[in-house]
């Protein structure tokens, strides 16, 4: 069980890395928007394998948390998008 | 005999649940523009979540651990495309390029940039004059992106 535990934090660590990479690349703000997305995703996945690893249940509530925090920003990101200001990519 | 049973489940999950953020990391990196880039992030990460979820539910055996799990399972699955809709269509409405073998854009003639107006295609002609002399309707996004 160890094993398979460690195994899962390193390919959620791989995917991480990935889509840092996307995010310091991406062309555009949308691009970057989107990969920051999938990365407050990876880190609820990360959060449900620290709940199972500890054996505590409570990080299942930081999960909620966190899900909650990324849509916003996703959303808000998306309105500055349509009508914010100049911005620079 | 049953304890080692779930722990293969769960073992069989939280390895698949790697394994398809993974396959969305290796997409949102990998794939050519925008839209093919959301296309693999919200289904493979969304999945991945749901997957991790489903086992740390297992793990626990426990009815609030459940209730909570499974919050976390419809929140993602509500909100990813509602975000994935919106900054598509922000995206889109900034002028962010899409492949060069993109098949179909439905929007390229109907939608018109300057007034933020979308055309059906079946408008007659005094319709269309109609809409270019009309000055009233200021759109109500930024169009034009300063560089």
């Amino acid at each position: 069980m160890e094993i398979v535990i460690l195994i899962s934090f390193a390919l959620l660590s791989l995917s991480m890395l990935l889509i840092f990479i996307r995010l310091l690349m991406g062309p555009t703000l949308p691009d970057r928007v989107v990969a920051l997305e999938l990365l407050a995703t990876v880190i609820v996945a990360i959060t449900g394998t620290y709940a199972i690893f500890t054996d505590r249940s409570s990080f299942i509530d930081v999960a909620i948390v966190v899900a909650l925090t990324a849509f916003l920003a996703a959303i808000g990101f998306a309105r500055f998008l349509e009508r914010g200001g100049p911005r620079d990519d | 005999m049953t304890e080692t049973i779930v722990n293969w489940v769960i073992a069989i999950f939280m390895l698949s649940s790697g394994i398809f953020t993974l396959l969305a990391a290796v997409g949102i990196l990998r794939l050519p523009d925008l839209m093919t880039r959301m296309h693999a992030s919200t289904k493979a990460g969304a999945l991945g979540v749901a997957l991790m979820m489903i086992a740390a539910m297992l793990h626990f055996n426990d009815l609030v651990v459940m209730a909570k799990a499974l919050a976390v399972i419809m929140f993602i699955l509500i909100t990813a495309p509602i975000a994935a809709h919106a900054i598509g269509r922000a995206g889109y409405f900034v002028g962010v390029p899409i492949w060069v073998n993109t098949v179909k854009d439905e929007l390229f003639n109907r939608y018109d940039s300057d007034t933020h107006r979308l055309r059906s295609g079946l408008e007659t002609e005094e319709e269309l004059k109609k809409m270019k002399t009309s000055n009233k309707d200021k759109p109500r996004i930024r169009v034009t992106t300063k560089k």
